[in-house]
């Protein structure tokens, strides 16, 4: 959600009207890319502009009478609604669940609002229905008020749905992505692009030949065990927009450099493949079950075996290190040895002519 | 993984590096044609691996960047029609032309769609039998089979409603064109991979001979480009001047003929204006007269849309090799990916955009 230091240089120089070019919303805005940073920044945050907004973490963390609460909101619209390995249900609930998660909050109670639009087969809402349910107990939250409308056939794609979540922040934990030191270890808890990959081939009907299913799961008793075992410094989903843009703006939110080993970054066989035919890359592929994280040094270890030890944090890999140098910038040491910038893309990737 | 792994070694990547050094006696500037053998380079820092003296120029094989503005308005003014269905390859919704991008014409209400082959528009087309569907049909000799093997299923199975606005382009022309010019500093080029999987390579031996310039066919990995600059370095130091195939698990010399037969059985050879460089003689196909009923020019009655390009772009020198991103004056300010004054920006393959994606930002980080 953050814009990047290096940009922000470079915008202020070059492009001092960013909207200028775009007179009506485009597809790009809801990119997670530089389209939407430059939206949040330009019109929504000057609106509604206060310090707890300023930080622009997928989370407000905020002191309510004695208690330290986080409060998050997240709208899922996806085609299609069921996709191998979830739905959009699952992800309504998952990915509320995760935005409270790290900030280090234990996820108590969402929300869930429908938009439904006229003539959604009633089995179709049932199965959502029936998994959020499922996917809630599995968070251990509970679902404790909501809204429904119906707009008519035309005005929505099938079903659009809206949580909002909160969950309280033990007072020993200060989690944030501006808190990444330098020094500190980079993990990412599992191979990237899953989720984006599976929906995009179901989408399109392109059938990769492997197993590729959506990563879509509950980061809270992970994130648990991480706080357990060490110091944990940045915790952050890297959904849409991917791991890249996530790392991006960690970086410059903490000031601080980050370099990248391409080849510790796990990625699977059917994603890479999926993304060389295309030509993407899966750094900006989205992910609704993985998260990644800076821990201090001295941690590390401790922290990557507790990982291990629990279904979402099976292949944790430490991908790089945070450093003093390059400061807002992700450097990455490509696979032969060269090196490279790793910058957020302006707006979605779009699968290449040759 | 298979096929992947083994041509990004990191090991064979140093001594490839070092059996350059030791070959070198002086110093090279080498052209990689095709724009994905420019992403490739500046994704994985090859040029930075290289030793000092081998300079990379950024040749014009990047079919987004060089279809030329007025081509993009011509699109522009279809895909706004309401009665029509546009598709395209994903990279050219975002090349803006005159005023704004196809991402824009479809926020303003266009039938836009993005297909991975053009047959994908055939089946667009009868599933929407009261709808034109137009495919915008660019590229170079790589994807001019499979549009033409759309357009001759159309008219076999006379499906009316589907035409193609087409922009080809071919590559000898532009490598002709490039040693033609009296500035000319490219001494060895690493030719096209994905062209000649279609074309064969015999076609490039007299241009080997007449311009005593070395070509070597090369693919698109780490190890592909590295052994491409090393056999292209060992005819330059042994004063050899000919066609070498580096690429050879893709590339046969006489190409795919049943793809060259469609080419030729769908369109005809004309002259065509490239995006930052220029009208070149006999450089693209058009449709054949026989294939005109779907040809969406002649349909929609836009070839009368002409086009200027922003002045300060230095992208036909880019394109041309004779300079780099960063000699632009233009480059980072005020012209990026989201602001394109011109045609090297706007594509992922075009030279300014990979090396502005890729932090390329000043002049000393590259070589």
């Amino acid at each position: 959600m953050r814009g990047q230091v290096i940009m922000e240089a470079s915008f202020a120089l070059s492009c001092p009207l960013p909207l200028t070019r775009h007179k009506t919303i485009v597809l790009g805005h809801g990119s997670g890319g530089r389209l939407t940073a430059q939206l949040i920044r330009d019109l929504f945050l000057p609106a509604f502009d206060n310090p707890v907004l300023r930080k622009l973490d997928d989370q407000a963390v905020l002191d309510v009478g004695r208690a330290r609460i986080a409060l998050t909101t997240d709208s899922f619209v996806v085609t299609p609604l069921f996709f191998p390995g979830g739905d959009i249900g699952r992800l309504a609930v998952n990915g509320t669940v995760n935005d409270l998660a790290m900030s280090g909050a234990r996820p108590l109670f969402l929300t869930a609002a429908f938009i439904l639009e006229e003539g959604l087969p009633m089995e179709e809402l049932a199965r959502v229905t029936q998994s959020m349910s499922l996917a809630a107990a599995e968070a251990g939250v509970a679902i404790v008020t909501g809204d429904t409308k119906v707009v008519s056939h035309g005005s929505a794609d099938k079903l659009f749905i809206t949580t909002a979540g909160v969950g309280l922040v033990p007072d020993s934990v200060s989690i944030s992505a501006s808190n990444a030191k330098p020094g500190d270890v980079v993990i990412v808890s599992g191979p990237i692009g899953d989720h984006g990959m599976a929906v995009w081939s179901m989408r399109e009907g392109i059938d990769l030949g492997g197993s590729l299913r959506s990563d879509t799961a509950p980061l809270n008793t992970l994130v648990d065990a991480m706080i357990q075992a060490g110091d944990v410094h940045v915790l952050r989903d890297p959904t849409r927009g991917g791991l890249g843009t996530s790392l991006c703006e960690i970086a410059g939110s903490s000031d601080t450099g980050i370099e990248l080993e391409a080849n510790a970054i796990p990625v699977r066989d059917e994603v890479k493949a999926a993304s060389e035919i295309l030509g993407m890359d899966p750094l900006f592929v989205a992910n609704e079950g993985k998260l990644v994280a800076m821990v201090a040094e001295s941690d590390a270890d401790a922290i990557l075996h507790a990982m291990r030890a629990i279904p979402e944090g099976r292949d944790a890999q430490r991908i790089g290190r945070v450093v003093s140098e390059h400061p807002g910038v992700v450097l990455m040491k490509t696979e032969i040895g060269g090196s490279r910038i790793v910058d957020v893309p302006f707006a979605e990737q779009l699968p290449r002519i040759c | 993984m298979k096929y992947l792994d083994e041509y990004r070694d990191r090991k064979i990547a140093e001594k490839l590096v070092s059996e350059i050094k030791r070959t070198m006696t002086r110093p090279w500037t080498i052209m990689e044609i095709c724009g994905g053998q420019t992403h490739s380079i500046v994704k994985y820092g090859l040029d930075q691996l290289l030793p000092e003296g081998v300079e990379l120029v950024h040749g014009p094989g990047c079919p987004v960047c060089v279809t030329p503005l007025e081509m993009i308005d011509r699109a522009h003014a279809i895909a706004h029609r309401s009665d029509v269905i546009f598709c395209s390859f994903g990279d050219m919704l975002r090349v803006p032309g005159s005023d704004g991008d196809l991402f824009q014409v479809k926020a303003g209400g266009g039938d836009i769609r993005i297909v991975y082959s053009p047959v994908d528009c055939l089946r667009i087309a009868m599933a929407n039998p009261a709808s034109k569907v137009v495919f915008f049909a660019v590229g170079f000799e790589t994807t001019a089979p499979a549009n033409a093997m759309a357009v001759w299923q159309a008219k076999a199975q006379g499906i009316r409603k589907f035409s193609v606005l087409v922009s080809h382009v071919m590559v000898p022309p532009a490598i002709e064109g490039i040693l033609r010019s009296p500035e000319n500093r490219v001494q060895g080029f690493l030719g096209p991979g994905h062209v000649c999987a279609v074309m064969g390579y015999r076609e490039y031996a007299p241009i080997a001979a007449r311009y005593k310039v070395p070509i070597v066919i090369s693919g698109f990995e780490p190890l592909d480009l590295l052994e491409g600059t090393l056999m292209a370095i060992r005819q330059l130091e042994q004063r050899r001047a000919e066609v070498e195939n580096q690429y050879g698990r893709t590339v046969c010399p006489d190409g795919n003929p049943q793809a060259q037969t469609m080419i030729h059985r769908v369109f005809q050879v004309c002259d065509r204006n490239w995006r930052g460089i220029g009208t070149i003689p006999k450089s693209g196909y058009r449709l054949n007269p026989e294939f005109q009923d779907h040809d969406a020019e002649r349909i929609f009655d836009v070839e009368a849309i002409h086009s200027m390009e922003p002045p300060t772009c230095l992208s036909g020198k880019i394109l041309s090799g004779l300079k780099k991103p960063h000699d632009c004056p233009a480059f980072g300010n005020p012209c990026t990916p989201q602001t394109p004054l011109g045609a090297t920006m706007v594509s992922a393959e075009g030279a300014c955009a990979a090396y502005y994606n890729y932090g390329r930002r000043g002049p000393c980080v590259g070589r």
